[in-house]
């Protein structure tokens, strides 16, 4: 049985058992790769995607469960039109392998969304659960605080 | 016409070569030392690099994979220094397969070869490891060599094509090469009037090409000066392609399972459970584990665990203790080096005070983000293969192995790297996404590995016992007697890679050990090699990686036995061994403001490790907060001798202490019922944005050579921070992890 999903935008007709994590769907039926397969069990958030606006795991998501409108990486912004939190990641060179980045991104982005001047310790409890095994963190901590201050000013 | 693939393994010196529409530039030459026996020589090297210029712009032939470290932004602005061209106009492409180079048709083959015979280099290689003779060239990204190894090829790649584009261009002008300048991808005439290089790539190829001397580093304007990554768009977009994105048209999505008994066989496999599962078109034997292939990797993955198999034991103690009292009977043996033997060890000075510990360290796993995975596509007579990897040319080799084809008959396609920290030098994840492919000829089909599959089947960061004996007398260092017993990475490598036993004595496993810049009189620093099945690999800074945490905290413990602080301890020791490691020492005893003591709830600790050429000091400061211990501030200075990208200098040193923290606190494979404990990151967990501490790095460039940026982080922090834990509690630690022991913050 098909199932529609709207992913940036755009309707998708899914063809795929319903217990399929929404990782899946995106990556191996949608094509969108941007969102990354870390670990399958929600504990490193390189899947991480935003269902109406909301930083979820989208390993943890099965197909028939899918709340509302997707957003993954692909959808926040682009290399000709990078959104301010991108453009802060670029500024701040912050990626090294860059896997676990997209994650990184969508769950900064809800951050800032839900408080946009976020403290040090606002930023630890926020980021926790995005793992990145290069060790990039004290880059993805400047450029949160940067994108929050360039937010502002806009 | 020959390929540009062929072209790419028979250029060596500096060379050219015609293409369709352009012209190819290659330089040859490498000094870089031979500690690893499977790296070339001295003066000898076995790599190929490539500047293509046609009439869509300049590329460059990136034989370095990315898999974090910087090494193709670095690599471009090496060429753009002495070529002229912008560095955000250089297009940078993987791998010595990639499409692009074997889609282009040569005109011609015209290629000196002058000065370096690859027959000879391929026959003395072939002796030194048994066999190999068949590996066109040994193209590994690792041991942090990739500046040291590029430095100079690279700029004199630029350079000769340089001035071989001038000289094509004084030769449609009718004027002399010396009355001609280059700016940003033109010739610029006497006159003013400019002609794109893309515009004079046809006749440049016509000519002999031009060498020249390199620019002296007083011209740089790239080198020297931090570059914006030539990746980094792409990975703050989600546009950066790693293996595991790879997606061709018609391809199908498969998963792994090998013996969790590792090396054992398998016995038979029951898969009725996982036939009729949705999205199931086939069950693969792989003679030692099964696949499934689907049409979606979670489907893939949920049938492949549907399969019951029997699996052979493992050819290892099936429990960690056993494992590890297999280790410990290595000391029982004559060691495989020693690599250090000054004074007299024998003899315990006269009024000296005798200090004595053990430390055990246990096995790791890379972990890697991207799970391991490649993409196989087999047509029966020819392969083609993607992956991230970090040594294409060995995982040509043995895909064509596994398929039974040509060498040549194997493409490889290196994508970014999801991580490598020696991961994704080893072979399996190719050879069995290889065997996958082969059982569906004519389809792709990507073969990903659950985490825990990763997690369970890695060639681990082995074990190791350190059995320290050392004297103090007058507040100083007298005697330092170490033996170091662990399963040897480099000989079971060179076994792997050649089929051949490795054999003689092995560096890598000593490093750190034996060659770090204290002057203590009597100093004598032994290796055994401990006889085990266990798969073992190179885990960033390898030998260092627990040899920096044995050699620095027993000599933490010296300096309390002697009444010393232990950075003067260290320092006074050093400071007329090696002025630029002193120089570290100095620069973090500055930046942290350490004045030898510091306010209740607060602990410090320092290290310092010389390896892969630069010296790296440490100070870690902790915090008690009501009990849980937090990392709270780290200091790091290194000595790049020089520092070709400071900014990203610093980065690869904050990520390379925390991957190193990372395994200090939390990281430990243990082994029951012969197979591995941990399954995934909760039970194999790493320094997260609230447990990361606060970093501040500063890189010197006194030291002589030019040092690797890579690996050098690591070894430091896992002593600096367990200095730091006795600082604050007074209670030692001898074995790793340290969340064990200590009630960190998690």
């Amino acid at each position: 049985m098909a199932t529609t999903l709207k992913i940036n935008g755009t309707s998708h007709q899914v063809d795929l058992p319903d217990d399929v994590p929404l990782l899946w769907v995106l990556r191996d039926e949608v094509g969108l790769t941007g969102t990354k397969f870390g670990c399958g069990v929600a504990s490193c958030g390189a899947c991480t995607v935003h269902i109406d606006g909301e930083a979820v795991r989208s390993c943890q998501v099965a197909l028939s469960d899918v709340w509302g409108d997707v957003t993954t990486i692909e959808g926040v912004g682009t290399p000709d039109a990078m959104t301010t939190i991108q453009q802060a990641w670029v500024d701040h060179q912050v990626a090294q392998c860059g896997y676990c980045q997209s994650g990184q991104i969508m769950q900064a982005a809800t951050l800032l969304a839900e408080n946009p001047t976020p403290t040090d310790a606002d930023i630890d409890d926020a980021m926790q659960g995005n793992l990145c095994r290069c060790g990039t963190y004290p880059r993805i901590r400047a450029a949160i605080h940067d994108a929050a201050a360039k937010l502002k000013e806009a | 016409m020959a390929r540009i693939g062929k072209i790419l393994r028979r250029t060596f010196l500096i060379g050219s070569a015609a293409i369709v529409g352009g012209v190819a530039f290659g330089a040859y030459y490498v000094s870089r030392p031979a500690a690893n026996p499977l790296k070339p020589k001295e003066g000898e090297a076995a790599l190929n690099p490539f500047i293509l210029i046609d009439q869509k712009g300049v590329t460059l032939f990136a034989p370095r994979a990315e898999m974090g470290q910087g090494v193709q932004t670095t690599w471009a602005a090496l060429i753009a220094e002495e070529l002229d061209v912008d560095l955000d106009k250089i297009t940078v492409l993987h791998g010595p397969a990639a499409a692009a180079y074997y889609n282009s048709a040569l005109v011609g083959e015209g290629l000196p070869n002058k000065g370096y015979d690859i027959t000879n280099f391929q026959h003395n290689l072939g002796e030194a490891l048994g066999v190999l003779g068949k590996v066109l060239s040994l193209q590994v990204t690792g041991g942090s060599t990739s500046m040291k190894d590029g430095f100079e090829r690279m700029r004199q790649a630029g350079a000769s094509a340089r001035e071989t584009l001038k000289r094509a261009a004084a030769n449609r002008l009718g004027v002399d090469p010396s009355e001609l300048q280059t700016a940003s991808g033109h010739v610029i005439a006497p006159n003013g009037s400019q002609i794109a290089y893309t515009e004079l790539a046809v006749d440049a190829a016509g000519l002999e090409p031009v060498d020249v001397p390199l620019r002296d580093p007083s011209e740089w304007r790239y080198l020297g000066q931090t570059q914006p990554r030539l990746d980094m768009v792409e990975k703050a977009t989600g546009t950066a392609e790693f293996g595991v994105d790879v997606r061709l048209p018609g391809m199908k999505y498969a998963s792994v399972r090998m013996n969790p008994k590792l090396g054992g066989a398998m016995n038979g496999y029951d898969d009725s459970a996982a036939t009729s599962l949705p999205g199931v078109e086939k069950i693969v034997d792989l003679g030692t584990g099964v696949a499934v292939i689907a049409n979606n990797t979670w489907l893939a993955i949920q049938a492949v665990e549907a399969i019951d198999v029997d699996w052979g034991d493992a050819p290892y103690p099936p429990e960690t203790d056993g494992i590890f009292a297999k280790i410990a009977e290595a000391f029982d043996g004559s060691p495989n080096s020693t690599m250090r033997d000054d004074g007299d060890v024998g003899t315990l000075p006269a009024g000296a005070t005798e200090v004595t510990a053990e430390y055990q360290v246990p096995y790791l796993a890379h972990a890697t983000m991207e799970p391991m995975n490649a993409t196989a596509l087999y047509s029966g007579d020819a392969l083609e293969l993607w992956c991230g990897n970090q040594a294409p040319t060995l995982i040509q080799f043995r895909a064509a192995n596994t398929a039974n084809l040509e060498t040549e008959a194997v493409q490889i396609h290196t994508t970014y790297l999801g991580g490598g920290f020696g991961r994704r030098g080893e072979l399996d994840f190719g050879e069995i996404a290889t065997k996958v492919a082969m059982a569906m000829p004519g389809t792709p089909v990507q073969t990903t590995w659950s985490r825990e599959e990763d997690m369970r089947h890695d060639y681990f960061r082995p074990g190791a016992i350190a059995r320290m004996r050392g004297a103090v007398q007058d507040g100083t260092a007298v005697l330092i007697d170490g033996k170091l017993a662990s399963q040897s990475c480099t000989q079971q490598a060179v076994e792997r890679y050649t089929g051949m036993p490795g054999a003689g004595p092995d560096k890598v496993l000593v490093e750190g050990f034996f060659n770090q810049p204290y002057a203590v009189p009597n100093y004598r620093m032994s290796g055994h090699i401990a006889d085990l099945a266990i798969p073992v690999g190179f885990w960033r800074s390898v030998g260092n990686s627990h040899n920096g945490f044995f050699h620095e905290t027993f000599v933490d413990e010296m300096a309390h036995a002697a009444g010393r602080d232990p950075l003067e301890f260290r320092l006074e020791l050093m400071k007329n061994e090696h002025a630029p490691s002193a120089g570290c020492l100095e620069a973090v005893r500055e930046m942290s403001g350490w004045i030898g003591n510091k306010p209740d709830g607060v602990g410090r600790g320092v290290a310092f490790t010389y390896s892969f050429g630069t010296p790296v000091a440490q100070v870690i400061e902790v915090v008690d907060e009501d009990g849980t211990i937090r990392i709270n501030k780290a200091w790091i200075a290194c000595d790049m001798g020089l520092a070709l990208d400071p900014e990203n200098v610093k980065a690869q040193m904050f990520g390379g202490m925390m991957y190193g923290l990372s395994a200090a606190c939390y990281g430990e494979i243990t082994f029951s019922e012969g197979e591995v404990e941990q399954y995934n990151f909760p039970d194999y967990d790493a320094i997260r944005m609230h447990t990361a501490p606060q970093v501040e790095v500063r890189v010197l460039e006194t030291n002589r050579h030019m040092g690797g940026a890579g690996e050098p982080g690591t070894p430091p922090s896992m002593p600096a921070l367990g200095n730091a834990l006795f600082d604050l509690t007074g209670k030692r630690a001898r074995t790793l992890p340290l969340n064990t022991q200590f009630d960190l913050l998690i």
